[in-house]
């Protein structure tokens, strides 16, 4: 291939140099060229290795289906694999490499793989290296794990960068009344169609230009009509998105589109994204997405120089590039004679060799006057060459076969075997395209939903049948009668042909380039019992990744099917998937990276709680102090310190982020006692109690404490973790199961600053805080009192008395806003006494030192009497749960149930997480688990909660090992009450 | 992406909602035998073609609702607040 730019001509601006380089060269180009093309300019041939032979590759395409110049764009955190260099826009300081190659595309180490080709056939890999002796000899799967490691080395694509993505990319939501994809003529005609009659109409182009293959015409009068229709288009108010793919078809009418913002910008600015992920919901859409031109299977039908037919016209008449000097251009339809004539104008030798024998007069008269020979009757049988095509070996049909005939001299070879029009969208739907043979090709199938498909991807070969089926499809789209064109367009039909060989000959002639698969691995395929194309597919890798089966599955399913001795349509194809082409994964993230990968939720404190030291953590979307350390001290010397300090005098600590749900109305008590596994139906206002909720099939849902504030009028508190879950559960039993109950719920945990005020010093601070210091005395506030309050300041709030910490303690709750002036209080009275913060770790230690159990031990697979929790599932109502937590199996005396855990030697620690199991017997499952572990200040050493089978009465004077084989080992225990702190509560009633 | 038409809100996303599960059951009384709560937590059909399931508008709304959807091809022929009075008021009945 001997490539030149003309002088003239294409659409590419002669007044704009643009400078960009190909494997640390710099090479030059104009604006409005494409990678390939500008290559193509420039004498580059070799653009690529392939997948598995490292065979040289170039270009053989001009658009989406390109399987040969496949580079890597970019360089350092931002290189991009595997693009294809016939869709990137060329522009100023565009860095781009060969890739699959060593030490390059054009001169590659690797292609002697290529000389041991016949043994890498289909599935090759699997068969010699995995669970074949001597290989792995009873070896599990390990050695084909270090052989993997190589052959991934050997084949491949492009790398990824390892950095991070420095760039960022939007998400965009849109609506319309139509969605067209594809501007070629139909698409173009059905946009304007639909936005004249007043619709919302978004038109989307993958290309940077709107057009088509109106794009790749050399007539004037062409031009002039694209303009035109560009103008009312614009006019007609429709909305114009260009450089977006629309990549996949979803239910109701969802599109998702990838938008290149920056892809095409020398130096973008700071503030676009790169790219822009769009949802579209749209009424209606048309799908005018084209058709490809498919090549032939011959051998060598991959060497660079073996090009598209259809390419040709585009590189010469867009680009201005001529692609060849001395051009075969091998065909079976009428398509590429338009292509020969105009090469042949633009000074190039064309021979046009046809394997129809009965081409019109009239065809052959234009070929004439163009200076084009024609040979009829004969086929490719061979690319020759090296590294570039330097000749053809022709073949002709000799009965069912091929016999071998004369051989051309060239530089170009053009292929035209038909063409695939573009149903992977509306394969995405699942309507299953149908094989049309007379036009060669697999045709939309209907669908069910609103989504018609127009022009050439309907099987219109001519321009201005396009326009027509453009807006005949409109129409259909909203709901009119339209009269559609008849198919086709040729004067002499297609005489199909997929693959030419000599009979018994072993070739290599590609069906998918872009995976190294060949005919033979097709065939290899159905030899080895592969019946269906979704396996074929699968072994072979035929048509999948990125491919998606555009350039080579048509090719692949004739082979199958001539294999299996049927017809393609008994074969069926594949179906597509999206993404049409790749879409980065930084796309599909969009602004959803590093702090803003989740909801991030803030207390009413968290401000406060920063600025007095709190190191914060996560618990579940919350943040949450930790602990608050004071200098020099680590986090267990700080949580030790907050511990001791609540037990000796107080601590104040943010649950603000604790469940809140008002439940009003005259059944809240009703609902309520339903709810809940204790009874609720009495409880007095101005008291609270600890409550219970199972879920329908028996197992603890959540816990927490409820407090009646008036009649009907009750605040429930839930777990920080479990409060949308206890929501949505409330909401579904008032909707769905008990809708005559008169209740309202609401969720009111982000009104409400709440804190948690712990120790021996308690009610003297909350004292000295209130306007009316007698609201919290012993007899006017009970353990498990609640109260209205007035801080000092007039803040009004809510008091329970209730112990999570198993000391003297009260919970507080002011309005969001009052919780810094609250706390400013608080603090103002506790400092002095020398109490303190604490953070979640001090809140487990306590807890854990009461048994007081959390999420770690309600996991959902626990029963109420698991949790030690069984007297308090009433016996005397009926509530959630109620019936099914009898089920036997949960009744079993040897369940793991809630148990205490000292190390046997009280110096030693163990691990959350690790199993409890019999001394001496640590293999397999164990008798239980730790869940939760911390030092106890309170008794000097090491404590943990779990659970094991039996509970710790079981377990008496037994030696226990908690074993934990991945961090630490193991460490010999002792199973004891998990009330291991002030088992009788003496302390919170004090 | 399904797209739920909301008899509050209108049509919208189902990532705005959740699904809650197979919406023909009938939950027994809380003091029914073991068996009916068994049959009612456990006991699904796994219908190829339309079933009717519970949603809920958990970020809209939060109103639970009665959706009639083909499983097979996501279609819904139907939708409608699982509660008996807003239906009423709606004027839709299930």
């Amino acid at each position: 291939m001997s490539a030149s730019r003309l002088t003239k001509g294409g659409r590419i601006d002669r007044s704009r140099k643009v400078t960009f380089s190909w494997d640390g060269k710099t090479f030059e180009g104009f604006a409005g060229d494409t990678l390939a093309s500008a290559l193509m300019a420039s004498g580059e041939q070799v653009l690529g290795r392939s997948f598995k032979y490292h065979r040289p590759r170039g270009i053989m395409s001009a658009g989406v289906e390109e399987s040969g110049a496949i580079v890597t764009l970019g360089k350092g955190d931002r290189v991009e694999p595997n693009a294809k260099a016939t869709m990137q826009e060329l522009f100023d300081g565009l860095s781009a490499s060969g890739q699959n190659a060593w030490p390059n595309v054009r001169c590659d180490v690797g292609a002697v793989l290529g000389l041991f080709g016949r043994f890498f056939s289909a599935g090759f890999y699997y068969k010699t290296f995995m669970g074949l002796p001597p290989f792995e000899w009873g070896r599990g799967t390990g050695i084909w794990m270090q052989y993997e490691k190589l052959i991934r080395k050997a084949a491949g694509m492009g790398e990824a960068s390892r950095e991070a993505d420095p760039d960022s990319y939007d998400h965009v939501h849109a609506f319309c009344d139509m969605l067209v994809v594809g501007s070629g003529p139909a698409g173009l005609n059905a946009a304007l169609t639909a936005a004249q009659q007043g619709k919302d109409v978004i038109l989307v182009e993958q290309d940077f230009e709107l057009g088509g293959d109106l794009l790749n015409q050399s007539d004037p009068a062409v031009e002039t009509q694209r303009a035109e229709l560009i103008d009312a288009l614009q006019s007609a108010g429709v909305r114009i998105m260009t450089r977006t793919t629309t990549f996949g078809l979803y239910d109701y009418g969802t599109a998702g589109l990838l938008e290149r913002v920056t892809d095409h910008v020398t130096a973008p600015s700071q503030d676009a994204p790169r790219q822009r992920f769009w949802t579209v919901r749209a009424g209606a859409t048309v799908l005018a997405t084209g058709a490809l031109e498919r090549t032939i299977a011959f051998t060598n039908n991959d060497r660079p120089g073996v090009m598209t037919a259809a390419a040709a016209r585009t590189y010469l008449n867009r680009y201005g590039v001529l692609p060849g000097q001395n051009i075969v251009l091998c065909t079976n339809n009428d398509s590429a004679y338009v292509s020969a004539s105009e090469l042949a104008a633009a000074g190039a030798k064309v021979t046009v060799v046809d394997l129809r024998t009965d081409v019109g007069a009239d065809q052959l008269g234009a070929m004439q006057t163009a200076g084009v020979a024609v040979k009829t009757g004969l086929v490719p049988l061979k690319a020759l060459g090296g590294k570039t095509v330097s000749g053809v070996q022709l073949a002709r049909e000799a009965g069912t076969g091929w016999a071998a005939a004369e051989t051309l001299s060239c530089d170009l070879l053009l292929v035209s075997g038909g063409w695939s029009p573009v149903v992977n969208l509306l394969s995405h739907r699942g309507a299953k395209p149908a094989w049309d043979a007379d036009l060669a090709c697999f045709l939309p199938a209907s669908c069910s939903e609103n989504v018609v498909m127009a022009g050439s991807a309907t099987g219109h070969w001519q321009a201005a049948d396009c326009a027509a089926s453009g807006i005949a499809a409109a129409k259909v789209a909203m709901g009119e009668d339209a009269q559609t064109p008849t198919l086709g367009g040729w004067d002499t039909p297609i005489k199909p042909v997929y693959e030419v060989r000599l009979p018994g000959s072993k070739t290599k002639s590609f069906v998918d380039p872009q995976h190294d698969v060949t005919c033979d691995d097709v065939r290899l395929a159905h030899q080895e019992g592969f019946v269906s194309v979704e396996h074929l597919k699968r072994y072979t890798t035929l048509g999948m990744a990125t491919d998606q089966g555009k350039m080579g599955n048509v090719i692949g399913l004739a082979l199958m099917a001539e294999a299996m001795g049927k017809d393609i349509p008994a074969v069926g194809t594949t179906r597509f998937r999206p993404p049409y082409t790749p879409i980065a994964i930084g796309a599909l993230a969009g602004r959803n990276v590093g702090t803003h990968f989740k909801v991030m939720r803030r207390t009413p404190l968290h401000d406060w709680n920063l600025r007095h030291g709190a190191t914060m953590t996560d618990a579940g979307l919350w943040h949450r102090p930790w602990y608050f350390a004071r200098k020099g001290e680590t986090i267990n010397d700080a949580y030790i310190r907050e511990a001791t300090t609540v037990r000796e005098t107080l601590g104040i600590c943010d649950v603000s982020s604790l469940g809140k749900i008002a439940v009003q109305g005259p059944d809240a008590s009703e609902f309520l006692n339903r709810v809940y596994t204790n009874a609720f139906a009495k409880l007095a206002v101005g008291k609270a109690r600890y409550g219970i909720m199972l879920r329908d099939d028996g197992m603890v849902m959540d816990d927490g404490t409820t407090w009646r504030l008036s009649e009907n009028d009750f605040l429930m508190t839930t777990t920080t973790t479990g409060a949308g879950r206890v929501m949505v559960f409330l909401e579904e039993l008032l909707q769905t199961r008990w809708p005559d109950l008169k209740v309202h719920i609401c969720s009111v945990s982000d009104q409400w600053a709440g804190v948690s005020i712990a120790g021996p010093q308690t009610r003297d601070v909350i004292a000295a805080c209130m306007e009316d210091p007698d609201t919290v005395s012993a007899d006017n506030l009970p353990f498990m009192g609640v109260k209205k309050i007035r801080l000092k300041g007039g803040i009004d709030g809510l008091i329970a008395r209730i112990s999570f910490s198993g000391e003297l303690a009260y919970e507080i709750y002011v309005p969001s806003d009052y919780g810094e002036p609250m706390m400013d209080l608080l603090w103002s009275e506790t400092e002095p006494r020398g109490g303190c913060l604490y953070g979640l770790e001090a809140l487990g230690a306590l807890r854990i030192e009461k048994g007081h159990v959390t999420g770690a031990e309600l996991d959902g697979r626990v029963t109420i009497d698991d949790a030690g929790l069984g007297k308090m599932a009433s016996t005397k109502k009926s509530f959630i749960g109620s019936t099914l937590r009898q089920r036997p199996e949960l009744l079993r005396e040897d369940r793991p149930q809630l148990v205490g855990i000292f190390p046997k030697d009280r110096s030693q620690t163990f691990n959350g997480g690790a199993l409890l199991c019999k001394h001496g017997d640590n293999i397999g499952f164990g008798e239980g688990w730790v869940t939760a572990c911390t030092h106890s200040p309170a008794l000097g050493h090491w404590i943990g909660l779990g659970y094991i089978a039996g509970g710790h009465e079981a377990w008496q004077g037994k030696s226990v090992t908690a074993t934990d084989p991945v961090r630490q080992g193991d460490v010999e225990v002792e199973i004891v009450s998990p009330h291991m702190f002030d088992p009788k509560g003496e302390r919170m009633h004090g | 992406m399904i797209r739920i038409p909301c008899p509050f809100c209108g049509t919208r996303d189902h990532s705005e909602f959740s699904y809650g599960g197979d919406g023909s059951i009938q939950y027994p009384a809380l003091d029914a035998p073991v068996q009916d709560w068994h049959d009612a937590v456990f006991q699904r059909e796994n219908i190829c073609g339309v079933q009717t399931e519970t949603w809920q508008h958990v970020n809209g709304c939060r109103m639970w609702l009665l959706v009639d959807r083909d499983t097979m091809t996501h279609e819904i022929h139907d939708v409608r607040p699982a509660h008996p009075g807003m239906a009423k008021v709606l004027g839709v009945t299930s």
